[in-house]
């Protein structure tokens, strides 16, 4: 009996389907849950509202990070109002039973940081936050995606949503990467030339050598990005990689129950023949590091090339000229030498242990260039531990940098770590939208390597230069 | 958070023909720092609505008195980047209930459904047709009927069909939302749950 070949997107999503209406959503069961300060208060509020409970507080994990300051973290949160959200998901969190990671917690961070490294998302599960980078998630073989606060509210009260199942893309890249191209490259590639709406309606498979080829933290800097192009998420098949990152972790299975987990988790993989929507196949040998001059991710280009006119990067004329006078760019110009006020590495696409040690590896001997101001943010408190144990703190220390405390910071500039209007910023986090890092902030995203290369000469400099 | 029904909407529109409005410009992530649900639509649009010092930017379409209505239309790829429903709160709270666009963010476009904003999704020409509409009669009106699915615009006649699934459809019609759907179901659930791995 023959039988459809499935993607592995199919099997994770139809395995968690408790109901599908016709001419309408799916009901999909949610293995996991990540909550965090912002989007959750108001959650909480409706289902005390509709004298709702929550139905499985322990498919639910909180922690605080979007508001939370990256420096004097011991002492009281000085914003009354960032103050009171983070009191809120203390006492919500605690009124139903749910883990809470606060502030000053050991294994607080980034929610989409935390969650991997302490072994709560695992292959096949299905997994929500009220935040759009939840797609990180889909590094390791799950479904993954950002849901509303009216959704967070679905989840908690029925650990369910209702979700129309979205298209299936698949991108497949070929090849191996050159010299001082990371997978912040790969991805800033990708949407730059699917634009940022490229992948809406879609989740996205990504496949070939370049990601078999990648670590984890890798894979979740390009699942991460997959909404800069609309996507709902991205996914990568697991494999020994994958097994090998979430052997041993806190809440990863054990014994027997690993060894079952195992055996499923082998099986998720599309199948030879099965069909997807879209298909777009790329080449390794054409990524550059990469660097943005506009004001979406998909404003991205080659690091040596310039900056394309406006019939080049398609869209309408007038919102790309918008997005440049905004930037304080000109059509045609190069991005190289372009002066850098402030670098930022951190965030939940570029927070990880893997790219402190790509950033540190240019700093190394070197110091940082004056008039610049670095925001250096682990995602958690196990990364930064891990920075100090590993002597990147000593590297960063000579060379004249300093490390801040856990949390979202600049990339969304919720707290103190704004970037002052009209300056430039060259950011490792994911979005250069107007203001995203303080009001009239002006954003370059880039890769922990392009970051470190201005962060030490002043200017957009072409990382390969100094490794 | 059952909201009102949503049937025939006839009114004015305020046009916005940008690409790529993010949910960082609806509403800046600092302005999301309430625990209710309250006065969003204060801060809508913020930095292209007001100066730093807080006076109106007189070139910004919400500070121009000859644009108003309950339909906000915006140009292709509305809605995208971050999840946060407050940009749907801050839309909705400022007064408007339908947005109109050729193309929207899959985020934005579930949290507006999720409060009772309608997303109308028209062709390029279409939407280009409205934009010339309001272009020569600001006060030119527009009709979203939900339960025929169609969008007219009144003074020429032109009309086009929009897409909704009929579940949304039902729930909009009636003021539901998926919450109570899930709550009626939870005994499905809960023999779902029984038999998770996780």
């Amino acid at each position: 009996m023959s039988k459809i070949p499935a993607t592995l997107f199919d099997k994770v999503w139809d395995s968690h389907a408790v109901r599908k209406i016709e001419d309408g959503p799916d009901v999909l069961f949610i293995d996991r849950h990540f909550i965090h300060e912002v989007t959750s208060p108001v959650a909480f509020l409706g289902l005390e509202n509709r004298g709702l409970s929550v139905m499985f507080p322990e498919k639910t994990f909180a922690t605080a990070d979007h508001n939370t300051p990256t420096i004097n973290q011991h002492l009281p949160v000085q914003d009354p109002l960032s103050a009171n959200q983070l009191k809120a998901l203390e006492s919500n969190t605690a009124k139903y039973g749910i883990s809470h990671w606060g502030l000053g917690n050991p294994r607080n961070g980034i929610v989409h940081v935390v969650g991997p490294e302490n072994g709560i998302t695992l292959p096949g599960m299905t997994i929500v936050c009220g935040d759009s980078h939840t797609s990180t998630h889909g590094a390791f073989g799950a479904i993954a995606f950002g849901i509303g606060t009216s959704e967070v509210e679905m989840v908690l009260s029925s650990q369910c949503i209702m979700q129309q199942k979205p298209k299936k893309m698949r991108i497949t890249v070929t090849g191996t990467t050159g010299k001082g191209i990371t997978p912040k490259d790969v991805t800033l590639y990708i949407i730059s030339q699917l634009t940022a709406a490229g992948a809406t309606g879609y989740f996205v498979e990504y496949a070939g050598e370049v990601f078999e080829q990648m670590s984890m933290e890798g894979r979740m800097t390009v699942c991460n990005m997959s909404i800069e192009m609309g996507a709902r998420g991205g996914i990568i098949a697991p494999d020994e990689t994958t097994f090998a990152y979430i052997k041993g972790r806190e809440k990863a299975p054990q014994g027997a129950a690993w060894d079952n987990a195992l055996a499923y988790w082998k099986t998720l993989k599309t199948e030879e023949g099965a069909t997807f929507d879209k298909e777009y196949t790329f080449n390794a040998a054409d990524i550059e590091p990469m660097i943005t001059y506009g004001t979406n991710p998909g404003m991205g280009m080659g690091i040596t090339q310039r900056i394309p006119v406006a019939q080049e990067a398609g869209g309408s004329a007038a919102s790309y000229e918008k997005s440049l006078q905004y930037m304080g760019f000109q059509e045609e110009e190069p991005m190289l030498g372009k002066k850098v006020d402030y670098v930022f590495i951190g965030s939940c696409t570029n927070g990880r242990i893997e790219d402190f040690r790509a950033f540190a590896s240019v700093v190394k001997g070197r110091k940082k260039a004056e008039g610049v101001t670095a925001w250096i943010v682990p995602g958690s408190h196990i990364v930064e531990q891990q920075i100090r144990e590993e002597g990147i703190l000593d590297i960063l220390t000579a060379a004249g940098f300093e490390l801040r405390q856990p949390g979202c910071s600049a990339c969304l500039a919720m707290n103190d770590d704004k970037v002052p209007a009209g300056k430039y910023a060259v950011s490792t986090s994911n979005r250069n939208f107007e203001g995203r890092q303080g009001p009239g902030s002006r954003t370059m995203l880039a890769s922990p390597l392009v970051a470190a290369a201005a962060a030490v000469t002043g200017v957009v400099t072409d990382p390969r230069e100094l490794i | 958070m059952a909201y009102d029904k949503f049937t025939v909407l006839k009114s004015t529109a305020v046009p916005m023909p940008i690409e790529n409005v993010d949910t960082d410009q609806i509403i800046p992530a600092r302005f999301l720092k309430a625990t209710e649900r309250k006065g969003f639509g204060d801060n809508l649009f913020r930095d292209w609505r007001y100066n730093a010092d807080g006076s109106p930017k007189n070139d910004f379409v919400l500070n121009n008195p000859i644009y108003s209505g309950k339909i906000l239309v915006g140009g292709k790829n509305f809605g995208s980047g971050s999840s946060r429903e407050h940009a749907a709160w801050a839309i909705y709270d400022y007064g408007f209930r339908c947005v109109v666009s050729s193309f929207f963010a899959d985020i934005f476009k579930n949290n507006a459904l999720n409060i009772g904003i309608l997303p109308v999704q028209v062709s390029p020409e279409f939407l280009h047709k409205i934009f010339t509409a309001i272009e020569a009669d600001p006060k030119a009106e527009l009709v979203v009927d939900l339960p025929a699915q169609t969008i007219t615009i009144s003074a020429t006649g032109e009309s086009e069909s929009f897409d909704i699934n009929s579940y949304k459809k039902h729930n909009m019609t009636n003021g539901y939302d998926d919450i109570d759907y899930l709550q009626a179901m939870k005994e499905d659930i809960k023999t779902f749950a029984a038999k998770s791995m996780y």
